[in-house]
């Protein structure tokens, strides 16, 4: 555990408490970017470059302006007359606590799942490649169908608009 | 070739250390530390270079601007600071800096104050990856090319930052028509740029620069001399203007349309920071231009190596700059749609047609066959999506859609 991981966690921590604590909506989504640039960070300090700069460029550089996006384009952007904090606050923490709780274990199993790992793998930007199109090229190809789905979906749900106006 | 009398040796070693002289300067310097402080003190140093020396050319890239658009607008430009005007930048310097601060009062004040700073920042890194020489990256990263582009991914935040903080329809609007033009190019921008990566191999942008820097007799192996390189240059070219929102791409800040887009609200410093941070972002671009496919510090013709290879970087850079003015002072402003249209009707086809024709030149191996091929499938693709964009489009009555 290096000694960057301290304030790097702090500042993640920060980020996602600012995201759901702040009261003007585009404040939250710019401490979400702040969360995201922590992870990344997070990712560069064990040494997954590749994982930590696509964090950036697909977290801060495109989620985060979709959510910015959509969050002006809606009328989202006012706080809520009826206040910012759920009504079912009780059963939402019992939920998240359960999920926190599978994690936390599936993340301390796998020191014992998988004893044959290094501490600090070499993993390059080559081998990510290599992975992607010869184990995991299954995986791809339909991330790639999911996305032309999406891609269709949008220019359909456009499209009935501008017949909706006319 | 060489003969080994004292004169020519002195002559090659000095070539090459005036082509080293700032990588030596730095570890003369570093040498006087104890030895734990000596890796950070290396980079503190090029940091500082780095912080130093890309203002000192802003300032000498507005100059060039201002008395080149004069001129080509057949009129001089600022002329009465100093001798011909050069100690304008002097004076624009002084004026930001003594400025007063307008914040609008409704304004967002923590969010307008982070935007101009957001951007700097950034920009400033996204400079760390570039070979600006033979041995002069600041960062020499497994994936730098991954990380220039996500700096530039992070621009966008800091211009809706910007746009919506200051609680003004004009900067909101501005901001909008911004990023949406930004995230289009960017786009154009990572697929030309990955064509370079198929054929070197490397995300590295040092080992970019290496895969180019060798000659075939005199002459060199950048990737602009090839036909896939050619177009995905003439790509870069278009989508970094469109980036960096200069004309004829820069409707989101253009004066006569929108007072002054994003960065309407902002003035003194901050506006100086804003500006900064667009030259900045310009050179830093063309600095990534120039090492994807002109060779970055390699020299055109394999006899001028003798000349520094930081200098033929800076010189290939500051072409670039030229360029750019160039192009500012001579084409009209694109409207938005026609912006768009351009992008996603025109160049996206065009480029994802020339990955195609790069998996083609990479795998038809060496001789003259694949450089025919490669050119008639790219000069037919532009005749026929060109002639394709030209037809006339119905243009019906304006309709208006809200957002609800």
């Amino acid at each position: 555990m290096s000694i960057a991981f301290y304030p790097l966690a702090v500042l993640t921590l920060a980020g996602g408490l600012g995201a759901v604590l702040l009261k003007n909506t585009v404040h939250c989504a710019l401490a979400l970017s702040v969360a995201f640039a922590g992870l990344a960070l997070l990712f560069l300090t064990l040494d997954a470059q590749f994982a930590g700069f696509a964090q950036i460029l697909v977290y801060v550089g495109a989620v985060a302006i979709l959510v910015v996006f959509a969050i002006l384009l809606t009328k989202g952007s006012e706080t809520p007359e009826s206040g910012i904090f759920s009504h079912t606050w009780f059963v939402g923490l019992i939920i998240a606590a359960g999920v926190f709780a599978v994690l936390g274990w599936a993340v301390l199993q796998s020191v014992n799942a998988l004893p044959n790992e290094s501490a600090v793998p070499a993993i390059t930007v080559h081998d990510i490649g290599n992975a992607l199109v010869g184990r995991y090229v299954l995986p791809l190809e339909i991330v790639a169908l999911l996305l032309t789905a999406a891609t269709i979906g949008a220019v359909i749900v456009a499209l009935h608009e501008k017949e909706g106006a006319k | 070739m060489f003969v080994a009398s004292p004169i020519s040796v002195a002559s090659a070693m000095s070539a090459a250390n005036l082509d080293q002289i700032f990588v030596i300067l730095k570890n003369w310097l570093v040498a006087f530390l104890p030895p734990f402080w000596q890796p950070i003190a290396g980079v503190i140093l090029c940091v500082v270079a780095i912080v130093g020396l890309y203002p000192a050319l802003f300032a000498i890239a507005v100059l060039m601007e201002r008395k080149g658009l004069g001129r080509m607008q057949n009129r001089y430009g600022p002329n009465r600071v100093g001798p011909f005007g050069l100690f304008q930048p002097v004076a624009d310097g002084i004026k930001a800096l003594i400025k007063e601060d307008v914040v609008p009062f409704n304004a967002d004040h923590v969010v307008h104050f982070l935007a101009p700073l957001v951007l700097v920042v950034v920009v400033f890194m996204s400079l760390a990856v570039l070979p600006m020489g033979r041995n002069m990256v600041l960062v020499d990263m497994d994936s730098g090319l991954l990380f220039f582009f996500a700096m530039g991914a992070s621009v966008e935040l800091s211009i809706f930052m910007a746009g919506w903080s200051s609680r003004n329809k004009y900067s909101l609007l501005g901001a909008m028509r911004a990023i949406a033009q930004m995230v289009s190019y960017e786009l154009v921008l990572l697929l030309s740029s990955v064509v370079v990566v198929m054929i070197s191999g490397s995300l590295s942008l040092v080992k970019i620069v290496d895969a180019q820097a060798t000659y075939s007799g005199i002459f060199p192996h950048w990737y602009v001399f090839t036909p896939w390189g050619l177009a995905s240059f003439v790509i870069f070219v278009i989508a970094s203007t469109a980036e960096t929102n200069r004309s004829p791409f820069d409707l989101p800040e253009g004066e006569s349309e929108i007072v002054a887009g994003y960065f309407t609200e902002y003035s003194g410093f901050k506006f100086a920071l804003f500006f900064l941070g667009e030259y900045v972002e310009m050179f830093s671009v063309a600095g990534l231009g120039t090492t994807l496919f002109l060779g970055g510090w390699s020299a055109p013709l394999s006899f001028l190596g003798v000349i520094p290879s930081w200098l033929w970087f800076f010189l290939k850079v500051e072409l670039w700059i030229c360029f750019f003015i160039w192009l500012r002072g001579t084409l009209p402003r694109l409207r938005q749609d026609q912006l768009m249209t351009f992008a996603w009707k025109f160049v996206l086809p065009f480029t994802l047609l020339n990955l195609f024709v790069t998996a083609l030149w990479r795998f038809m191996g060496e001789g003259w066959a694949r450089w025919v091929v490669c050119s008639v499938i790219l000069a037919a693709a532009y005749v026929v999506f060109g002639r394709l964009g030209l037809a006339r489009r119905h243009v019906g009555p304006r309709s208006y859609r809200y957002a609800e």
